[in-house]
């Protein structure tokens, strides 16, 4: 066993970790305490009256329907964008990781998305798919379907899916990139020999020495289509058509920003909050058990 | 790699507030204005805050873009709430209501240009301008700046390769009907009819054009009790038609708020009803020959239209606490450059707005610019048709914005 080092200087590690907590104080632990404190009260727009009135806020988000849409959206949105966006920069990382001609171009490529803001990502994909004067939706007119995502719901849902997934998939692909590049050839090779096929070297090999990457890449991705996703709903569709789109950090922007009820909004983002941290807190708990670190 | 951003993001958002701040010339009084405008606007409105600043060597303006009209608004309002709002910000109409319930924030320019001594008409308003902005005691609330109505944009090459007049555009919603169903069929653009700001050109309008009430207590100038009436058999019918336009393959929905202002120029849509401040940009980027024509009406509803109603948007003085007189003197002195007629005609012929004045109006008449673009003037003459009856003052309601995010959500449901 190995002595760990130890600070001589007392105060050292504090200021060494100090620039972190002040962030996460000023960014994250501020913001969440006010948030939860204006939840339990009303105040008119402009903050002149402020009256506490409990867990009102609470009360009505739940027996609202409403609520409850954007709570589905949510999470087909979030399950959809996570599921493919994983599997996909998977598959892709595993070709990219294959010996091939040129393919540094084809990482530096894969990656480039991950570079973008998702509103400028959301406006790169207007200009393919805006109806009728898109590239794409004219050629989906040709063939006969009619591209309208400002009037079909459906279609909405899938643009803002699409745009994530595609967005999201250069961040799984370096991370899933980095671990394969991690897996020991002789391993492989090993099993080759003995005979294994390559889906099963990938099954009983391969992946098991991923899953470190797959659980972190869950959380994150999961984080991410819960927050992230407002900017591309934002650019492409507010929400819309008649809310099949309005994820819930959108649809607590349009509650606290246009409908000037900052405190119902403070109760969605609390709500958002417990809501991730109980789903990352089930998935430490369940699928850790099946995540094998090396 | 995320706080890295933030830190990154915390630093350039340091830099770029000292680069402003360093813009402002030693000795100069700053005015923070914040505004919304756009594109071939955004130009237009720096251009001006440019002007004023070269006229004079005391003050300085600062205009700052904050988003969309409904975005300023917002953050106009958290502004306040955090005591740090600009000298000058631009309300789009709808947001009038708000703007004004801000009593202790705002100062009234009537006020303003009063007690800095500036000399100031606000007698010499166009109708339904001063109408708009007025407090309930009758004093200048906003300064009309961008004030604009709707009208018909249409595409003069698409109407002659349907057949169709250029010259005769269609005056009524049943030759509109029909003649967006005859370019469609001819094939001379794909799409019929649509409309920008949709609440506004096919409601709001559609309830001042026909003096049929949006809301109670006459659009809710009358009082704060007002309360929707979108269910009457006017609305029913007019929203009926819409349905069969959209089924039969005539009108387009083209998306909220602005989304559908692009298909016009683009030469997508025939005919558009849209701000008449859309003119900016339909000169930059179509190269078709189009023209301007009335909002239609339903000529089983009333004989003739009366006047249709404003929009845009208007500046407001507020009281940020950290201000004194002398900013104060700068903003009236910024407000009385801009109402110079000279000033307002140029804006005009420019953008496309209103001349809000008479004497503005006046001025471009006497140079010619009608005789020369008789299209200018249709906005105007639209504007003054008739004298304004109990629902065509404009829309008086508070939160409208809320109210304009439900209707768009009712419309999408029925179009879909």
């Amino acid at each position: 066993m190995e002595t760990q080092p130890v600070f001589k200087n007392k105060l050292l590690p504090y200021l060494l970790i100090a620039p972190q907590i002040i962030l996460t104080g000023l960014w994250f632990i501020y913001p969440s305490v006010e948030a939860l404190y204006q939840s339990f009260f009303r105040t008119d727009p402009l903050g002149v009256r402020t009256t506490f009135i409990g867990i009102q806020n609470y009360t009505r988000l739940f027996s609202d329907p409403r609520f409850f849409s954007s709570l589905r959206v949510t999470l087909v949105f979030a399950v959809l964008v996570t599921v493919l966006s994983m599997f996909i920069g998977l598959f892709l990382a595993s070709m990219a990781d294959k010996p091939l001609r040129g393919k540094r171009v084809y990482r530096t490529l894969l990656l480039l998305p991950y570079a973008l803001a998702p509103a400028v990502t959301a406006v790169l994909w207007r200009f393919l798919l805006a109806p009728r004067v898109g590239i794409i939706a004219r050629f989906l007119g040709d063939i006969g379907i009619r591209w309208d995502y400002r009037l079909d719901g459906g279609q909405a849902l899938l643009l803002v899916i699409l745009v994530a997934v595609w967005q999201r998939i250069a961040y799984n692909f370096i991370f899933y990139l980095a671990a394969l590049q991690s897996v020991p050839r002789s391993v492989v090779e090993a099993a080759h020999l003995d005979g294994a096929g390559s889906k099963r070297t990938f099954w009983s090999i391969v992946y098991p020495i991923l899953s470190p990457t797959t659980f972190f890449l869950l959380i994150m991705n999961i984080v991410y289509s819960l927050f992230e996703g407002f900017g591309i709903v934002h650019a492409l569709t507010q929400g819309g058509p008649a809310g099949a789109t309005e994820i819930l950090v959108y649809r607590l922007y349009v509650d606290g920003m246009i409908y000037q009820n900052i405190n119902r909004s403070a109760a969605q983002s609390v709500i958002l909050l417990v809501f991730v941290v109980l789903l990352t807190a089930l998935q430490f708990r369940w699928v850790e058990k099946r995540v094998h670190y090396a | 790699m995320k706080r890295v951003m933030l830190c990154v993001l915390g630093a350039a958002l340091l830099l770029g507030s000292l680069a402003a701040a360093s813009e402002v010339p030693a000795g100069r009084v700053e005015l923070e204005v914040w505004f919304s405008l756009r594109g071939a606007l955004y130009e237009a409105f720096q251009e001006e805050a440019a002007r004023f600043n070269e006229s004079q060597d005391k003050y300085w303006v600062n205009a700052i873009w904050k988003g969309t009209y409904p975005e300023v608004l917002s953050i106009t309002i958290a502004a306040i709430r955090a005591g740090n709002p600009p000298h000058i910000v631009q309300v789009f109409e709808v947001g009038t209501a708000t703007i004004m319930a801000m009593e202790d924030v705002v100062y009234p320019i009537a006020n303003l240009m009063a007690d800095t001594g500036i000399p100031f008409d606000g007698s010499d308003y166009l109708p339904g301008v001063a109408g708009y902005y007025a407090l309930p005691d009758g004093r200048v609330g906003g300064l009309a700046f961008n004030s604009s109505t709707s009208v018909m944009w249409y595409n003069k090459d698409a109407f002659r390769a349907a057949g169709l007049d250029p010259d005769q555009p269609p005056q009524t919603w049943a030759e509109v009907r029909a003649a967006a169903k005859q370019i469609v069929d001819a094939g001379a653009a794909p799409i019929g009819l649509s409309a920008a700001w949709p609440t506004w050109t096919l409601f709001e309008q559609m309830s001042a054009l026909h003096n049929q009430p949006l809301a109670s207590r006459g659009n809710g100038f009358e009082g704060l009790d007002a309360e929707l009436m979108l269910g009457s058999d006017f609305w029913v019918a007019h929203l009926q038609m819409l349905l069969e336009m959209h089924q039969e393959g005539s009108f387009v929905w083209g998306g909220r708020d602005a989304e559908a202002d692009g298909l016009f120029p683009a030469g997508e849509a025939a005919m558009l009803l849209a701000s008449s401040g859309l003119r900016a940009r339909i000169e930059r980027e179509a190269d078709f020959d189009w023209g301007v024509a009335y909002l239609p009406y339903h000529d089983d509803v009333v004989e003739s239209p009366y006047n249709s109603i404003l929009g845009g948007a208007a500046l407001w003085a507020l009281r940020p606490p950290q201000a004194t007189e002398e900013h104060f003197r700068g903003m009236a002195e910024y407000f009385a450059f801009l109402t110079e007629a000279e000033n307002i005609v140029l804006r005009h012929i420019n953008t496309g707005y209103m001349p809000v004045t008479y004497e503005a109006y006046n001025l471009a008449t006497a140079q010619g610019y009608y005789d020369e673009v008789p299209a200018a003037e249709i906005p105007v003459l639209q504007l003054l048709r008739t004298e304004t009856v109990e629902h065509s003052r404009g829309i008086r309601l508070g939160n409208m914005p809320a109210i304009r995010v439900l209707m768009y959500e009712e419309l999408e449901r029925a179009f879909a």
